[in-house]
């Protein structure tokens, strides 16, 4: 059960939030002025990276306020949350830090001195 | 086997005898006892067959890593595969030896159980040396503590190893320990208590075993959800068994347990002892059991032995055998003997057998640390070849090892390893704190002087020692023997070119038992790894996942079981329904009135009543789950302008528009009505299971697309009881409820809300109709819920008012066409398909959903539109969820055009009919078509959706 550092509210079990899929995704100024392509495009088609991800969270369960946050969807940890309306921290400056508990779960998937898997 | 119960000694209490059954016999226990030394205690040495082959099943262990003696516990509730090693004894205990596999109970658990959670700054998991330091030093330092171990009392080895602390027997440094532990508010120490799983952030669940050791109201066993910010496991170790021939018959145990059952239980598991050892953690119990009076010879497959513990087992008589191995162990149902083998063996010498008399073989391969919590916290591990075994390799961040889990070879180690163990954790405290925390970083904390036998070097590396020829086929070298899994097996796997432990696993079910391979998993590894020619630590070893031990479906249910398992919401009406017959149905967590059956009336019967009573005379519902979001603040108008495909913001005050939602993508997500009280301040109906997911939507869009709009959204679906009064005569009864309203049609038309005093309460009347027939909804407070009802129900009395339930709701509802969003859609229906098209705003420039009705998709000719259907023979009911087919020779698989999505009888229209989803519906109007169900296909004459009252006139009056 992870806690979530709600912007708000501090650290918070997971089950009190709900994922709003990926951040940043703003509704069209002016829906009527797109193609079906690019309406699609907004409609269906959103980014599935390996490692550092912005997304939107629900803290249904305490504040109930949206907030935006990057994540690693490698290990799950929240790098940095932040309000709707700020600007995507830089995605870059989280790359290079791989957190360690990413590190021990990536390596114990592969690693032959250990062979542990998840 | 011969055990017995010695006269003296243990820390059982003879004066308080404990009767039982087992296998149907009855036995005398003491408390204190564990199903297992009772047994033993009794001269009980066998448990049941194995579950493949059927071969006898003994006692191993002294604890949870017992791989063999399973029972069945029948009385007081019966329960399968529990541990005779785990189990206290109690009085009325009932259990028998399982042969193969358990029986689960038939009745329900009568047994309480709960959960608690708890925040700590150091969880300390295992209360023996290691662990009673390490909370002894962060106790002291003013740390939260929570120490627990699955023990009934602390101490760990130092209870039953007779080891010297401090001069005094370790327990007694033990219990002084405790006593220090619990004069610390801030320190919790849970006795009987299993840490299971490890999760994220330091969440660690354990089990507590509460009452079922004692006669107690209090719950049987409770989870405890620990959220921890440093851990220390001081898990111990688990004895390693040596792989031979027949090593599994009863009677074989590993060393440290007979030497448990001594110390703690006072029986002596054998008389004439063989100790099979490759190390001098066998020496304790040697010289225990000899002491005890048993008649003992070590086997140690050392050529060479300390000087030391030759001379105390020259003193305590016990005869040595260095350079041996046990080839194979002898007997039938129990062991007799052992063929010995020079150790190890040369080809060049071929190797004399000695054959010698015992009735209880003890045998130590060495010692396993047990880091299935550090494994599970992703903490690595590595083999290590001079202790042959798996150990940790460097700790992680918040997780901290002692004692023997961390490999710290005795039992000084281990105590200066807890004391430094929780020095790391308070560090760490500290470091991960902004402003100084409660506790100091270090507190006072002697080593103790300790006198003990146990040390884990050296050790010779032994998995499995070859079978003499005549044991040889079948083999009988039992490396699980929980699953009777053989040495054989593990090689036909390497043979059949498994080379990855955790295919060898699922390839023979080694380590896949109750006891998850416990103490046999490194022996698979290294039998395997020498199979292959490859080192141990470049094999590694499988998984180790939550739960460490068993955990029952009931307690992780804890309390969250029946009327309990999910709330349940019932609306200020509520107990008049229950007074007055009322069956109910549940939607969501609401209970809902389903229909209020007369004596004799069935659910046909009762609905056909009521129906007729809506539709003729005058009849109510308790409508009050109706979902009712108060939406306020200068833009209001303009937020559910996008949020509804109709206009709203054009809504006069004191009315009311239907409207539609929807998602980007065109399909429909709720409806409902838009009431306007004033021109910043509306109320929002939604269907009732969709009243919470249409709040969080408002409240997804105002913070993160529309921010700068002004517009509050409450809920206040409980704040307000909604009472639809339904029928040609409901207009006579509101006007004797409500005096001073005027409810003519001139002064009240259809879609409009007026405040009003009704039956002396301030409320408000919409007059809205979810029936087609002349209807009002009355809205009071809840508080006066019921109190209106009854003034409904005595202001209608003279007019025969009825009350309905969901079922007439849902009829009455559906011979007008309107559809329920969730049952009659399903997040692929557009408003036009639902024949809505009238509320899509073709003026507004956009609004949720707008741009999607431009995709050509919902342009298709084949879209699937709802329409009603009629069966040819109106006796005959449309099954609910039927398929519709063009055929009635039905074949598969054949074209499907849709399906039922609503089914009732209907007194107005005479006949049984249906809501469907059909293809290209409305141009199959008057077609026919077939409804098939597995249970009946029914010919439908396909018709408009609205089937009653289509042009509307009844809405008036």
């Amino acid at each position: 059960m992870q806690l979530i550092p709600c912007p708000n509210c501090g650290r918070r079990e997971e089950i009190e939030f709900h994922y709003g899929g990926q951040a940043h995704v703003p509704y069209p100024a002016e829906p009527a002025a797109l193609g079906d392509a690019e309406w699609a495009d907004y409609l269906f088609f959103r980014d599935n990276p390996k490692g550092p991800f912005a997304e939107r969270w629900y803290h249904s369960g305490g504040c109930r306020r949206w907030f935006n946050a990057v994540r690693d969807t490698r290990s799950y940890r929240f790098l940095a949350v932040y309000q709707p309306d700020a600007p995507r921290p830089d995605i870059a400056q989280f790359m290079a830090a791989a957190p360690p508990v990413a590190a021990d779960r990536a390596s114990a998937a592969s690693s032959a001195t250990n062979a542990v898997t998840r | 086997m011969t055990a017995r119960r010695l006269a003296t000694g243990g820390t059982i209490d003879r004066s308080v005898p404990i009767p039982f059954t087992f296998g149907g016999v009855d036995y005398t226990g003491f408390a204190g006892d564990t199903l297992a030394s009772a047994l033993l205690g009794a001269g009980v040495g066998a448990f049941g067959s194995s579950v493949r082959l059927g071969r006898a099943r003994g006692i191993v262990s002294a604890g949870t890593e017992e791989s063999s003696a399973l029972v069945q516990v029948e009385a007081p509730f019966a329960e399968p595969m529990l541990l005779a090693t785990t189990i206290e004894l109690t009085p009325g205990l009932a259990a028998r030896g399982l042969t193969g596999q358990g029986r689960l109970a038939t009745e329900p658990d009568p047994g309480r159980y709960d959960a608690r959670h708890a925040h700590t700054e150091l969880l300390v998991v295992g209360a023996g040396a290691a662990g009673l330091s390490a909370a002894l030093v962060a106790a002291r330092a003013g740390a939260s503590v929570i120490l627990i171990d699955d023990d009934v009392t602390v101490g760990g080895s130092l209870l039953d190893y007779a080891e010297t602390v401090d001069g005094q027997p370790g327990a007694v440094w033990a219990a002084a320990a405790r006593a220090e532990l619990d004069t610390f508010p801030r320190v919790r120490v849970l006795t009987r208590t299993t840490a299971f799983g490890i999760y994220d952030d330091g969440f660690v669940l354990a089990i507590e075993h509460r009452s079922d050791h004692v006669t107690s109201t209090r719950s049987r066993q409770r989870i405890w959800r620990i959220r921890t910010q440093q851990i220390v496991l001081a898990t111990g170790g688990y004895e390693r068994p040596i792989v031979f021939a027949n090593n599994d018959l009863p009677g074989i145990m590993l060393a440290s347990a007979a030497q448990v059952y001594l110390e703690r239980f006072a029986v002596l598991a054998g008389e004439t002892v063989v100790v099979f050892t490759t190390n001098d953690t066998a020496y304790g119990p040697a010289f225990a059991l000899a002491a005890a009076g048993a008649s003992v010879t070590v086997v140690d497959t050392r050529p060479e032995i300390s000087a030391a513990l030759i001379s105390g087992c020259r003193t305590a008589g016990i005869t040595t055998k260095s350079g041996h191995a046990v080839q194979a162990a002898l007997g039938d149902s129990a062991v007799t003997g052992v063929q010995l083998t020079p150790w190890p063996g040369t080809t060049a010498e071929p190797p004399q057998e000695v054959t010698l008399p015992c009735d209880l073989l003890l045998v130590s391969g060495g010692w396993n640390p047990v880091l299935h919590l550090f494994s599970q916290a992703t903490g690595r591990l590595r083999f290590d070849e001079t202790l042959a075994t798996f150990v940790a390799t460097a700790a992680i961040p918040g997780v901290h090892l002692a004692g023997l889990a961390a490999a710290q070879a005795d039992l000084a180690a281990a105590f200066a390893g807890g004391a430094e163990a929780a020095r790391a954790a308070l560090t760490e405290l500290s470091a991960a704190r902004a402003e100084p925390g409660r506790h100091r970083t270090h507190s006072s904390f002697e080593i103790p002087t300790v006198v003990s036998h146990f040390a884990l070097h050296p050790i010779e590396q032994v998995w499995a020692i070859p079978a003499p020829t005549e044991f040889a086929d079948p083999d009988v070298r039992f490396v699980d023997v929980q699953r009777d899994v053989t040495v054989s097996e593990l090689l036909r796997a390497t043979g059949a070119g498994l080379s990855a432990m955790e295919h060898v696993k699922r390839y023979t079910t080694l380590g896949t038992a109750l006891d998850q391979g416990k103490t046999s998993g490194v022996i698979g590894s290294g039998i395997v790894a020498a199979a292959l020619g490859i080192a141990v630590t470049a094999l590694g070893t499988t998984t180790f996942r939550p739960p460490f031990t068993p955990v029952s479906f009931a307690v992780l249910a804890g309390a969250d079981r029946g009327e309990l398992f999910d709330p349940v919401r019932v609306t200020a009406i509520h107990d008049w329904h229950v007074a007055h017959g009322a069956l109910f149905e549940d939607v969501g967590q609401w209970k809902r009135p389903w229909y209020y059956p007369l004596a004799g009336e069935d659910l046909d019967a009762a609905v056909a009543r009521e129906c007729t009573a809506a539709r003729t005379t005058v009849a109510c519902l308790d409508g009050s789950t109706l979902g009712k979001i108060d939406v306020q603040g200068p833009d209001a108008g303009a937020f559910l302008d996008m949020l509804y495909t109709n206009l709203i913001s054009s809504l006069k005050v004191g009315s009311v528009r239907y409207g539609v939602m929807c998602s980007p993508d065109g399909m429909v997500k709720d409806d409902g009505t838009v009431i306007r009280l004033a021109d910043d301040h509306f109320i929002v109906t939604t269907t009732t299971g969709n009243a919470a997911s249409i709040l969080d939507w408002m409240e997804e869009w105002l913070q993160t697309e529309w921010p700068e709009l002004r517009v509050f959204a409450t809920s206040v679906t409980e704040h307000f009881v909604t009472i639809p009064l339904v029928g040609p005569l409901s207009r006579q009864v509101l006007a004797i409820l409500a005096p001073e309203l005027d409810v003519s049609l001139a002064a009240f038309p259809f879609m409009a809300t007026r405040a009003a005093t009704i039956a002396g309460i301030e409320g408000r009347v919409d007059r809205i109709s979810f029936s087609g027939e002349l209807a009002y909804e009355l809205n009071v407070p809840a508080w006066a819920g019921t109190a209106l009802w009854e003034a409904v129900m005595a202001a209608g009395e003279p007019f025969g008012i009825t009350p309905y339930g969901t079922e007439t709701m849902h009829v009455l509802r559906a011979e007008k066409g309107y559809p329920i969003i969730g049952q009659d859609t399903d997040g692929t229906v557009s408003p036009f398909d639902l024949g809505l098209g009238w509320a899509v705003s073709q003026k507004k420039v956009d609004f949720i959903g707008k741009r999607s009705f431009a995709r050509a998709v919902n342009d298709r000719a084949d879209r699937k539109e709802l329409v009603g259907l009629l069966p040819v023979d109106p006796t005959v009911a449309i099954p609910d969820g039927a398929q519709l087919v063009e055929s009635a020779d039905i074949t598969f698989p054949m074209p499907m055009f849709g399906h039922v999505s609503s089914a009732y009888r209907s007194v107005a229209l005479d006949s049984h009919f249906a809501l469907a989803l059909v293809k290209g519906g409305r141009a199959r109007i008057g077609q026919r078509m077939f409804a098939w169900s597995e249970e009946s296909l029914v010919e439908v004459t396909v018709a408009d959706a609205v089937l009653y009252d289509s042009e509307g006139a009844r809405k008036d009056g």
